[in-house]
C-alpha cells in the first residue's frame, strides 16, 4: 500500500475544504471495508485519506416526524440494526443492513460507503431506492440533494464530484399501511455477494386489499442498481393478488440487463428476479399488514 | 511518510505507539505492539481471523487503519483470560477440542466471547449465524459451535 497521509477532521466545513482541495487525490473513509481492501489492491492510491467518523453529521443516526430517517455516511450496519425504532420501522433497510459480510464487517461497514462503492451488487442501494433516500452531497460550491436512484452512474462511479463528500442519506418517514423487503440469492448461507438482489417497498390501501404504490429495485442485473419504476408502478390501484404480483415480477424482468458471469448466467439472473420480486412484495405486503417477517438477524434467533 | 502518534486502550491498558497512516491495526498490533495472538489469515476481511473488539463492536483488524485506534478501546484475545484463569469460552474450545491447527482459534474466541457479551443465551443458529465471519479450514465448526454454547451455558449459570 502506497504512503498516504491520514486526516480525521472533527467538522464537516474542514472536511469538506480538504476534499475540495484535494480532489480525486483524496479518498474518503468510512467503515473502511472496500477502500482498506482497494488500497491494498491498488486500485486507488490517494495522497490522502478524509475519515469522516469524527464529523457529527456523519455520525448522525436520527429519527423524528420532522426529518424522518437520517443515516450519517460514518453510521455502521451493526449500529443501525441494534436500533429497535429503526428494526421496527425501516424492516427492509435492516434486511439489507444485516447480511452484508458477517458480523465484524457489519461493525464497520456503512450506507454511506456500500452507496459510494457504487457496486451494481451492493446490498443496501436497492433498499435504499424503494424507500425513496435522498443523498445530502457538500461540496466547494455547498449542498445538494440527488435521488438515490440517480447517485450511481456506472460500475464504481457515482454522480459525486472529485471535491465533493457524501454526508448523509435521508428517508421518509415511515407511514402506517407501508411495508418493505429486501432479499437476495447467494449459493451459500452468508457471506458472499448477490447474484441477484431485489427490493420492494409497498403502500397498501382499503384495509390492506390495494396496492396504493410500490417501488422495486434490483441489484446485480446492470450496470448500476436499477430502480424499476414501471413495475413497481403497475401495481399502483390493483387488488393485491398473485397475478398483479407476477405483472410487476415480469415487468422488473424487463428492466433488468444483467450479464453472465462466475456468479451465474443472464438468463438464470433475470429467473432470480422474478423469484424475489414475487418473494419480496409478498414479504413488504405482510409487514405492512403488521405480520412479523424476520430479518437475518432475528431468523438466526428464531 | 512521517509517523503519527497514537494513543489508545488495549485490554485496558493506557497503550501509545507510533505508526504510518498506511499502516492496518493488524499490522501494529503484531508487529509494533507484540499481541501476535490476534492471526493474519486472508488480510482482505474474509475469514476473521484477525477478530478484535472496538469500543464493544467485533470488527476484523486487517480493515481498520491503525491510526483510527486513537482514543478507542481496543480488547485483543490476550485480554480474554484472566492471570489465573482461562475464560469460560476458552476453557470450553480446550474440553471440546474445538480447534486442530489453532490458526483460527484467536478470532473464533474473540468473536465467540463478543456473541456472549451481547447475546449470553444464543441458540446454535444464532452461534453459527454469528461466526459466519470466521472461517476455520480444518472444519472443526462442530465442535466450535459446542464449544460455545457449552460456554454459554456455563457464563449463564455463574452469572
Amino acid at each position: 500500500m502506497k504512503d498516504f497521509a491520514y486526516c480525521a477532521p472533527s467538522t464537516l466545513r474542514e472536511a469538506v475544504a480538504l476534499k475540495a482541495e484535494k480532489g480525486e487525490a483524496a479518498r474518503v473513509l468510512a467503515g473502511g471495508t472496500d477502500l482498506i481492501v482497494q488500497l491494498r489492491g491498488k486500485r486507488f492510491a490517494p495522497d490522502c485519506i478524509i475519515d469522516i467518523k469524527n464529523v457529527p453529521e456523519a455520525n448522525e443516526l436520527s429519527y423524528g416526524p420532522r426529518r424522518g430517517l437520517v443515516i450519517g455516511a460514518g453510521v455502521s450496519c451493526w449500529r443501525l440494526y441494534n436500533d429497535p425504532e429503526i428494526v421496527e420501522r425501516y424492516p427492509g433497510l435492516v434486511d439489507s443492513a444485516a447480511i452484508i459480510g458477517g458480523i465484524q464487517i457489519q461493525g464497520r461497514a456503512t450506507f454511506g460507503g456500500n452507496l459510494c462503492n457504487a457496486s451494481p451488487s451492493a446490498d443496501t442501494i436497492p433498499s435504499l431506492i424503494t424507500h425513496s433516500a435522498v443523498c445530502h452531497i457538500a461540496g466547494p460550491d455547498g449542498k445538494r440533494q440527488v435521488a438515490v436512484e440517480d447517485f450511481c452512474t456506472a460500475p464504481g462511479r457515482s454522480v459525486l464530484a472529485p471535491g465533493e463528500i457524501l454526508v448523509s442519506l435521508q428517508i421518509p418517514i415511515a407511514r402506517k399501511n407501508t411495508g418493505s423487503h429486501y432479499q437476495r440469492f447467494i449459493p451459500r448461507n452468508e457471506m458472499d455477494i448477490a447474484v441477484v438482489g431485489v427490493s420492494s417497498h409497498v403502500t397498501l390501501a382499503n384495509r390492506g386489499k390495494e396496492f396504493k404504490a410500490a417501488r422495486i429495485a434490483l441489484a446485480a442485473v446492470g450496470p448500476t442498481p436499477i430502480f424499476a419504476r414501471e413495475a413497481g408502478d403497475s401495481l399502483a390501484g390493483q387488488v393485491v393478488s398473485d397475478e398483479a404480483i407476477a405483472a410487476a415480477a415480469a415487468a422488473a424482468q424487463s428492466a433488468a440487463s444483467p450479464i453472465s458471469d462466475m456468479r451465474g448466467p443472464a438468463e438464470f439472473r433475470t429467473h432470480l428476479v422474478g423469484v424475489l420480486v414475487k418473494r419480496t412484495l409478498a414479504g413488504a405486503v405482510a409487514r405492512a399488514r403488521g405480520q412479523f417477517v424476520a430479518n437475518a438477524v432475528q431468523e438466526a434467533a428464531g | 511518510m512521517s509517523k503519527t502518534h497514537v494513543q489508545t486502550t488495549i485490554n485496558g491498558e493506557p497503550t501509545e505507539f507510533l505508526c504510518e497512516p498506511r499502516q492496518s491495526l493488524l499490522e501494529v498490533l503484531r508487529e509494533t505492539l507484540g499481541f501476535t495472538g490476534t492471526k493474519e489469515g486472508c488480510n482482505d476481511g474474509n475469514c476473521g481471523a484477525c477478530s478484535i473488539v472496538v469500543d464493544g463492536v467485533l470488527v476484523d483488524s486487517c480493515l481498520m487503519l491503525a491510526v483510527e485506534a486513537d482514543g478507542k478501546q481496543i480488547g485483543t484475545v490476550e485480554g480474554l483470560a484472566s492471570p489465573d484463569s482461562l475464560h469460560p469460552v476458552q476453557q470450553k474450545f480446550l474440553e471440546h477440542a474445538a480447534l486442530q491447527c489453532g490458526i483460527c482459534t484467536p478470532g473464533f474466541l474473540v468473536a465467540s466471547k463478543a456473541l456472549l457479551d451481547h447475546n449470553p443465551n444464543p441458540s446454535e443458529h444464532e452461534v453459527r449465524h454469528w461466526l459466519a465471519g470466521n472461517l476455520c479450514r480444518c472444519t472443526g465448526y462442530d465442535k466450535i459451535v459446542r464449544a460455545v454454547l457449552d460456554a454459554a451455558e456455563e457464563v449463564h449459570q455463574s452469572a
